[in-house]
């Protein structure tokens, strides 16, 4: 799945573009945690997330992420935009809550990560 | 060290920008245009005085029709050079919108045929237009920005790169120091990002890159959260391995076994509704490092310190003969 089709599926709105909506999307994920992000987040996932605040852009380029939805057509505040746009981050916006646009993506043929192994209580 | 394949990349740059750039940031914004009350014979006048071969007629800045040298010399032959402008402008007009991209201009510039599109806001106020020059003149210059861009950081890596080469000593060291106030949320993880790129520019192993970021972003995100007077984060680059430590002065931890339990926190409910606080910085950290040692004196300081082992000699500039090995085997 590429990045278009991504917005088409989540009938979604672009509110930062820093690539290339051919560019194809390995992978998809989905927290509403930072450490998860960090601890499962992969290089060129798609995160959605319900968080707007602009840690939210820095987990996210620390974990290598660079496409970020938000969900539940909430608008984040002008500093995430801002820190997206410096940051090289693609940003979008859909109306689906968490659930479903998880499951639109998925059921689309976007793969999440499969089983995740924890190691001594931890990841 | 400079990877070549520019033209391709330069390829996918124009293809971005066309689909990114708002139609608004490529038009001429200082249009000429057409009065409604002109007859042709002084639209005549008027474009070949002003040095344009078309223009939209504008009533109550909108747009109402478009007249061009095609129309003019029509109304020539037809002997109706005293008509008023508006029974000859094409009516029909096509317009774009401030923000559509760039991408619906090409198609209707190039494929439709039409040589000019006036660019007007959700009222259909006339704002500016495009033609094929301005929009040509504008791809260029972002084009140059951002090759600008990327040449000047390929620089900067190529630079950095060589700083274990250029420096002879027995044992060579780049330490790189970064302050981390409280509370500050703003700037939070500001540090973490510049330590990343600058590993980077450092052509440290992306992996090893990753993983210090991880974890930098976790501590860092431990001083702005749970020290009562921020910190700092001291990061030493070697030939063979980074060492990265955190050191505040309060308020300590009383118990260090409790904390570094997957899902302890102390975070409080404000902090959580952020994302952050699930209790799983420090193990995320342990799992993302190759050693990693906290300590502390309850009520005054806590040091975190993390090391994480490159492979073999990331830091130094492959051979020739590497190189040609590594894109033999790829
Ligand atoms: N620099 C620090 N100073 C004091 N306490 C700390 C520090 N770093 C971590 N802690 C304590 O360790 C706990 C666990 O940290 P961590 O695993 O990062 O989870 P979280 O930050 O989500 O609470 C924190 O809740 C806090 O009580
Ligand atoms: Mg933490």
């Amino acid at each position: 799945m590429n990045i278009r089709e991504m917005i088409d599926v989540l009938q979604g709105k672009v509110l930062v573009q820093n690539h290339d909506p051919n560019e194809e999307l390995p992978l998809g994920g989905a927290a509403d945690l930072m450490s998860d992000v960090l601890a499962f987040g992969s290089e060129g996932m798609a995160l959605l997330t319900g968080l707007t605040n602009p840690q939210v852009v820095r987990t996210a380029e620390m974990a290598g992420i660079n496409v970020i939805v938000i969900v539940r057509d909430k608008t984040p505040p002008p500093e995430t935009v801002e820190l997206a746009r410096d940051s090289g981050m693609t940003l979008i916006r859909t109306g689906y809550t968490m659930y479903e646009a998880c499951g639109r993506l998925y059921k689309a043929g976007l793969p999440g990560l499969g089983l995740v192994k924890m190691v001594n209580d931890s990841w | 060290m400079i990877p070549g394949d520019m033209s391709n990349q330069e390829i996918t740059k124009v293809q971005e920008l066309i689909y990114t750039t708002r139609v608004e940031s490529v038009m001429a914004s200082d249009v000429i245009v057409i009065d409604p009350s002109m007859t042709m014979s002084q639209v005549k006048n008027f474009m070949r005085e002003n040095r344009i071969s078309g223009a939209p007629v504008v009533a109550e800045s909108k747009v109402i029709g478009i007249v061009t040298m095609n129309d003019v010399i029509r109304s020539m032959e037809d002997g109706k050079l005293g008509s008023p402008v508006t029974e000859v402008m094409t009516t029909d007009v096509r317009t774009v919108l401030m923000d559509a991209k760039v991408a619906e201009v090409v198609n209707n510039l190039g494929r439709r045929g039409f040589s000019r599109l006036p660019v007007v806001d959700h009222d259909g106020k006339l704002l500016g237009i495009v033609t094929t020059g301005t929009l040509i003149r504008s791809l260029l210059l972002q084009m140059d920005k951002s090759f600008q861009k990327n040449e000047a950081e390929k620089l900067y890596t190529y630079r950095a790169s060589h700083i274990f080469q250029d420096i002879s000593s027995d044992d060579t060291g780049l330490t790189l120091r970064y302050f981390v106030n409280e509370r500050d949320f703003d700037n939070a993880g500001k540090a973490s990002s510049l330590i990343k790129r600058s590993l980077q520019r450092l052509v440290v192993q992306p992996q090893i890159v990753r993983r210090v970021g991880v974890a930098v972003y976790e501590a860092e995100m431990n001083l702005v959260i749970h020290t009562d007077i921020g910190g700092e984060i001291v990061v030493e680059v070697r030939k063979d391995r980074v060492n990265i430590s955190t050191v505040d002065h309060g308020p300590g931890i009383a118990d260090l076994k409790q904390v570094l339990r997957p899902g302890f926190s102390t975070a409080p409910e404000w902090i959580r509704d952020m994302g952050f606080g699930a209790g799983m910085g420090l193990a995320n950290i342990k799992r993302v490092s190759d050693v990693m040692k906290l300590t502390s004196d309850p009520g005054h300081w806590t040091r975190l310190e993390m090391v994480f082992n490159f492979g073999p000699d990331p830091l130094l500039p492959k051979t020739e003969l590497e190189k040609s090995l590594t894109r033999g085997s790829q």
